[in-house]
């Protein structure tokens, strides 16, 4: 018989090891996000030095910069990083819930139905403001709770919950777009804002009003951290391990659409960023680690880095949805290829 | 000695159809390895699941202790009776000591933090399944039978008095099957941990259950010792086939022989005693 190397493996230096490269790499990502933050208040049409940025930064009357960065490039670079967490940690959250990277609220529908509410509470209503928010919100709820109702046969299956969730999200679709087309006096711009989304014109109250709802719904999702962790063994398992799944269930879809739809109702839905931080995150970090804060900054980054572009890198000026749109495209094409081929999940 | 008590008490369970389980009425022995067998969808892993609350009775009661688990705090439930479902899922890429230290949240609050006890219960639960060399290995990499070692060592990191398991060993070839049985049996013996699984297969049922539990549409045939519940009579009532006892050698237990329609060398009135004395002539 051969005499095998006693094993020596000490699980309290195992864990310390992945803990710290996930404290790392998040710590990693915040820098990142600061860092490409910093760099958008400075370059847009003209270069604004660091030192003018920060003056402006901590209120002071900067003749120029007081308008190009205080008015122009703060609030939308805010605005970019509150709605990129709110997106990114929703989408995580109902991606880790369902155990599907498909099942994002962005590609079931609860995006678009938060955005038809808005569009039909400005154009039809002519409301504006918290009220906007409010409908947004209702309408969020209401749609999960559909296609939740939709997909209901001996429990729920991430499948047919998402198939279900496709077929709302394009009747939502052209909902918006009749609403939209019954408004003839509306830009080109503001009719994307709804479709793709956009930070163009946004105001610093809505990020303070964004903030709130990321402070609030993303505080609840952070305080099921430890149970989604458990969901991703399965139902059974996370039941199995003293997890209430049902109640856990109704918190996170609360907390989800809350965070989805009071960024909608300010930018619109912004394609696929719910969509695509999850993925990225766990492209980065491993499929270690709770996700929901990585989550969090990739979603911001990307919002914020794609909206540059949008604004500076192209021939023209397109919405941030328009290139984030187009980074996400492909990824959905090529998750729907590969579940056709092994059926695996996030 | 394990304290535990488990009763089952008149539960019926129904999936929004027809019921799965009729009234049934089950004492576990404190301390033992339960084994419950039955034909397919004879409601074996629903009452696995009533047991651990995965569905609620709409009528009867388990009793843990003599409490109703159904009233029980989930996490308390969790820190006396873990489960080890029929198809868990692993999250992908993640590793074995990860997976396995996902077994000990229910002894974590909110707020507190991993505990040395906490890696000595993964340690552990990793030494004695054999598991310790695959610990900063990924799951997915891993063969069906390290796997499922994998599994059941994060069910004995949550280190509950009381573990049910539903086919542990269905998708295994024989000598892991025999490695995770005799892995059960020894937790059985060694410290008392009380077993309660579903098996397909009826001889190694027999082998290793101390008491045998046998399902028919949704409620007990019969329960006892293996002795007495594994007879033709019971054979013919579950599954609808006939067939002959024999003493296992190996075991002394007994050994069911099935009879189809093809190769078969009996006559009808064979007598089952003199089958036995021929085959033990066989072996020897």
């Amino acid at each position: 018989m051969i005499t095998l190397p006693a094993s020596s493996f000490s699980n309290a230096e195992d864990r310390a090891r992945r803990l710290r490269r996930e404290a790392g790499i998040t710590m990693i990502l915040g820098a990142l996000l600061l860092g490409v933050f910093g760099l958008t208040l400075m370059l847009g049409q003209s270069y604004t030095p660091p030192g003018e940025v920060l003056r402006v930064l901590l209120g002071e009357e900067v003749p120029g910069a007081a308008f190009t960065v205080g008015q122009l490039r703060l609030p939308r670079a805010a605005m970019s990083i509150l709605a990129g967490m709110s997106f990114g940690l929703a989408g995580v959250a109902f991606q880790i819930m369902l155990r599907n990277p498909l099942a994002s609220p962005d590609i079931i529908g609860i995006s678009s139905g938060a955005s038809a509410a808005a569009v039909f509470a400005i154009v039809v209503l002519s409301l504006s403001g918290t009220a906007v928010s409010v409908f947004a919100v209702m309408a969020g709820l209401g749609v999960a709770m559909t296609i939740y109702a939709l997909a209901f046969r001996d429990g729920v299956v991430g499948t047919r919950l998402i198939l279900i969730g496709i077929g709302v999200s394009a009747m939502l679709d052209s909902f918006i777009a009749y609403v939209l087309l019954q408004a003839p006096e509306w830009t080109l711009q503001e009719a994307l804002r709804w479709l793709t989304g956009s930070v163009n014109s946004v105001r610093l109250d809505q990020a303070a009003a964004l903030a709130g709802s990321l402070f609030v719904f993303g505080g609840l999702l952070l305080s099921r951290t430890r149970e989604l962790e458990a969901l991703r063994l399965g139902d059974d398992s996370a039941a199995a391990l003293g997890v209430n799944v049902t109640w856990t269930r109704i918190t996170v879809i609360v907390a989800a659409v809350g965070l989805i739809a009071m960024a909608t109702a300010v930018t619109g839905p912004i394609a696929f960023v719910a969509f695509l931080a999850g993925p990225i995150a766990v492209r980065i970090l491993g499929p270690r680690a709770s996700l929901l804060i990585p989550s969090a900054l990739v979603g911001a980054l990307l919002v914020l880095a794609s909206d540059y572009v949008g604004q500076f890198l192209l021939p023209s000026r397109y919405p941030v949805g328009v290139v984030t749109g187009a980074l996400g495209a492909p990824y959905l094409i090529y998750l729907i290829v590969r579940a056709n081929r092994t059926g695996r999940s996030l | 000695m394990n304290p535990h008590s488990l009763s089952i008490e008149g539960i019926s369970v129904r999936y929004g159809g027809p019921d799965i389980l009729h009234a049934l009425d089950l004492n576990v022995p404190a301390g033992k390895t339960t084994v419950i067998v039955g034909a397919n969808a004879c409601g074996k892993s629903t009452l696995l699941r009533a047991m651990s609350r995965l569905v609620t009775p709409h009528h009867g009661q388990v009793l843990l202790d003599g409490k109703a688990i159904h009233r029980m705090a989930s996490r308390e439930l969790a820190r006396t009776l873990g489960l080890l479902p029929q198809s868990p899922l692993a999250p992908e890429g993640i590793t074995v000591a990860d997976l396995v230290g996902r077994g000990r949240a229910p002894h974590q609050g909110m707020f507190s933090r991993w505990t040395r006890e906490d890696d000595k219960a993964v340690e552990h639960a990793l030494e004695v399944t054999g598991t310790t060399a695959l610990a900063e290995r990924a799951i997915d990499e891993l063969s069906g039978g390290q796997r499922q070692r994998v599994w059941i060592a994060m069910a004995l990191a949550q280190q509950t008095d009381i573990l049910l398991l539903d086919e542990p060993i269905t998708f295994l070839d024989i000598r892991h099957q025999i490695e995770v049985l005799d892995l059960l049996a020894e937790l059985n013996h060694v410290q008392g941990t009380m077993v309660v699984m579903v098996l397909h297969d009826l001889n190694l049922a027999a082998r290793y259950a101390d008491n045998l539990v046998a399902m028919v549409d949704g409620r007990i045939h019969a329960a006892g010792s293996v002795e007495q519940v594994l007879t033709r009579e019971t054979i013919r009532a579950v599954f609808g086939v006939d067939s002959r006892i024999v003493s296992d050698p190996i075991s002394g237990r007994p050994l069911m022989l099935p009879i189809g329609r093809h190769n078969n060398m009996l006559r009808e009135d064979d007598d089952p005693v003199q089958v036995r004395i021929e085959l033990e002539g066989d072996l020897a």
